[in-house]
């Protein structure tokens, strides 16, 4: 690097490039706020309480610790963001009350003991992710 | 060594160590689980496994940055550290705050643990990287921030360096950026909005000036370049880092409800993050082939060395292979993004950090450099351990390409388990290269017993 390119002159373009993207960031992020509205389902969240108690128990039983949601999360068991559409409430329901399967081999999904209220909680909650507009994602049904 | 409270670094890096070793098992089992599902089920399920596999890492690689901070700002800055007890005493807590986490987590069912620790007062529970209770998470910012306090009053009172400063700018934002993980909202698009403020601005934000000044640190003690040249690189890196990288968090906001012109912003920018890896791979060969002096420490120059072209590969090459939002499409939440965050996670952070162990730790232990026949062992852990990951990546990402093609691409789409079947083979050959990841692993803390005449300076 040449003699004419000081360390502080390296420093001063540091600190103002990071300053410019970062407050261009935060611009983009309250036009993300201002838009997602129209997205995010928020009038279903506010008619039933059940989705956020679903949601809770979502987290407690830590189901993103082998499932994605939208996409994220552990890619050891299916896609759960769509599963309301892929296979209905009563399926849901169902499924986990049979769990585990001890299917010799298969991977296994553990009883988490939930009562008739908590899984109509929890299909709430899928129910909602369901309907969150994700521009289409994922390609299919499969997740 | 030049001042005497450099030394508390060592502690940390041996917990580092262990945790390390821990997380490794971990992996081998779920990467088991992968193929054999029902492998030790019921007694450790597979987020159990993954849990504790994500956070011994995470914890770990915070240890070591804690410990490469201690070692590294009282000679930079040419004073002792402010407060060694200090210092001491938060690696126990931490240390113990972990252990208690990880015991919980394969103890109790995980929603038991939940409502021991009082989770419903303030959730954070249950998210992915951020599955401790909320009483660790509490824990982890009072140590962080005791660890910011003694740090930066040994900077207040002594030189100040660049390397410093970058160093204390990342740390700074890692405990800021942190304080997103108690924001958990009921509405599912706005949690994982910010969830990602914690994690990508962390990884390919923060934690990367974190890494440029660490890595800037051991090039100047191994290379004897001058200061001047390289504290220049370091600033040049890191604007690219955070001019690229802050924006480029838009590479997760295209598919979980928020606007669609973040697939612009976020495709654009994050495109560009690899730039700045790259620069980190020439900076560091460009260092070592200007070198003035030979140092006797070959293995930490090593280390430096593969940090530069993993980081490179892992962040760079396999992160813009899935960052083009048409790509993410049909990419997203598959076995590509596990090969990416495989190889980022290990190129960039794992390595820098055992490039500061590699250097620092023979000082510490009142030598220049190891013996050449310790030394030789350390090489055998780089390569065992470089190239299965490489291994593993490449046989992630080949699951990943036909998982993505038989259940996504194709025109009878394949439901996910009956796919996961047909992965069977490549999910095998990752479980061997992770048994000689863990040879690997072994021949590396097995260098650290090997005796044979130390070098001197
Ligand atoms: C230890 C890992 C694990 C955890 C934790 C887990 N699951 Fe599962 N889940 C699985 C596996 C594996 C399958 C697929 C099993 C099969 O097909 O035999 C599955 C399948 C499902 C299905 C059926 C999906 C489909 O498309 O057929 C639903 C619904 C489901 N899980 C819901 C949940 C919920 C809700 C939670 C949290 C309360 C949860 N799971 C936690 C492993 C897990
Ligand atoms: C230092 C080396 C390693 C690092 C840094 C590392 C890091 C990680 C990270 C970051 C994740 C989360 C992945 C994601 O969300 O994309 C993960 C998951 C995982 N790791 Fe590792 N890992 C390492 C070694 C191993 C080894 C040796 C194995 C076993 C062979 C292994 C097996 C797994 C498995 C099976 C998962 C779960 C993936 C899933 O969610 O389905 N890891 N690891
Ligand atoms: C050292 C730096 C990096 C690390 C440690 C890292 C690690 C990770 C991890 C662990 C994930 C998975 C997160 C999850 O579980 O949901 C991830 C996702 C992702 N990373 Fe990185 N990353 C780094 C740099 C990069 C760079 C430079 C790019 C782009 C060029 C990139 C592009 C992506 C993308 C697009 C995803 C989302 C994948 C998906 O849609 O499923 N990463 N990264
Ligand atoms: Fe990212």
């Amino acid at each position: 690097m040449s003699g004419t390119f000081t360390t502080s002159a390296a420093r001063n373009i540091f600190f103002g490039g990071t300053v410019f993207f970062a407050l261009v960031f935060l611009a983009l992020t309250f036009q993300n706020e201002r838009i997602i509205p129209q997205r995010d389902q928020r009038a279903q969240l506010a008619a039933n309480p059940g989705i956020a108690v679903g949601k809770r128990l979502w987290e407690t039983n830590q189901c993103i610790g082998c499932h994605t949601l939208l996409g994220e999360g552990a890619y050891f068991a299916p896609e759960l963001g769509n599963v309301y559409k892929r296979r209905g409430p009563d399926f849901i329901k169902a499924w986990m009350k049979s769990q585990p399967t001890g299917t010799a081999g298969r991977r296994q999904m553990p009883q988490f003991n939930l009562t008739d209220k908590e899984l109509e909680d929890i299909v709430a909650f899928l129910k909602y992710v369901s309907e969150v507009n994700t521009n289409n994602w994922p390609p299919n049904v499969e997740g | 060594m030049k001042y005497q409270s450099q030394s508390v670094a060592k502690i940390y890096f041996i917990g580092a160590m262990v945790l390390f070793a821990a997380q490794i098992l971990f992996g081998l089992i779920m990467g088991l689980q992968y193929v054999i599902g029902d492998f030790l089920f019921p007694l450790i399920p597979f987020n159990v496994a993954r849990m504790v596999h994500t956070n011994t890492l995470i914890v770990w690689l915070l240890m070591g940055f804690m410990g490469s901070a201690y070692y590294l700002v009282p000679e930079e800055t040419e004073t002792e550290l402010y407060s060694p007890k200090l210092a001491i005493a938060m690696f126990w807590i931490f240390l113990l705050a972990a252990g208690l986490t990880v015991v919980g987590y394969l103890l109790v069912p995980y929603a038991t643990l939940a409502k021991m620790t009082g989770n419903e007062l303030l959730p954070t529970m249950g998210r992915e990287f951020l599955e401790q209770p909320t009483i660790t998470k509490i824990g982890i910012v009072v140590v962080a921030l005791a660890f910011l306090f003694n740090l930066t009053m040994t900077v207040l009172k002594g030189r100040k360096t660049a390397i410093t400063l970058v160093l204390m700018l990342g740390l700074w934002g890692l405990a800021i950026f942190f304080l997103f993980s108690f924001y958990n909202p009921d509405n599912i698009v706005r949690d994982k909005f910010f969830w990602w403020w914690v994690v990508h601005l962390w990884v390919e934000g923060v934690w990367e000036l974190i890494l440029g000044a660490i890595l800037a640190f051991v090039l100047i003690k191994v290379t004897g370049v001058d200061r001047e040249v390289i504290e220049k690189w370091l600033y040049v890196i890191i604007t690219l880092t955070l001019v690229t990288g802050i924006i480029g968090t838009g590479h997760h906001y295209f598919w979980i409800g928020t606007p669609e012109y973040w697939q612009w912003w976020g495709s654009i920018f994050s495109a560009l993050e690899p730039i700045p890896f790259f620069a980190m791979t020439l900076f560091a060969f460009n260092m070592v082939n200007r070198r003035r002096r030979e140092h006797p420490n070959k293995v930490a120059t090593l280390w430096a060395l593969g940090t530069g072209v993993m980081s490179f590969l892992g962040a760079g090459v396999w992160g813009f292979l899935h960052t083009l939002s048409p790509v993410n499409f049909y990419t997203h939440g598959t076995q590509i993004t596990a090969a990416h965050g495989h190889m980022a996670f290990y190129g960039a952070y794992v390595m820098v950090v055992l490039t500061m162990i590699s250097y620092s730790m023979p000082l510490m232990r009142n030598r220049v450099a190891n013996s050449n026949f310790a030394q030789v062992v350390e090489m055998w852990g780089f390569w065992l351990m470089t190239v299965s990951m490489v291994f593993i990546t490449l046989f992630l990402t080949a699951a990943g390409i036909l998982q993505v093609w038989l259940q996504r691409v194709a025109a009878t789409p394949m439901s996910f388990m009956d796919t996961q079947l047909q992965l069977s083979l490549f999910y095998w050959l990752r479980e061997v290269s992770g048994v000689i990841f863990l040879i690997g692993l072994v021949a590396y803390l097995w260098s650290f017993f090997c005796k044979g005449e130390a070098a001197r300076a």
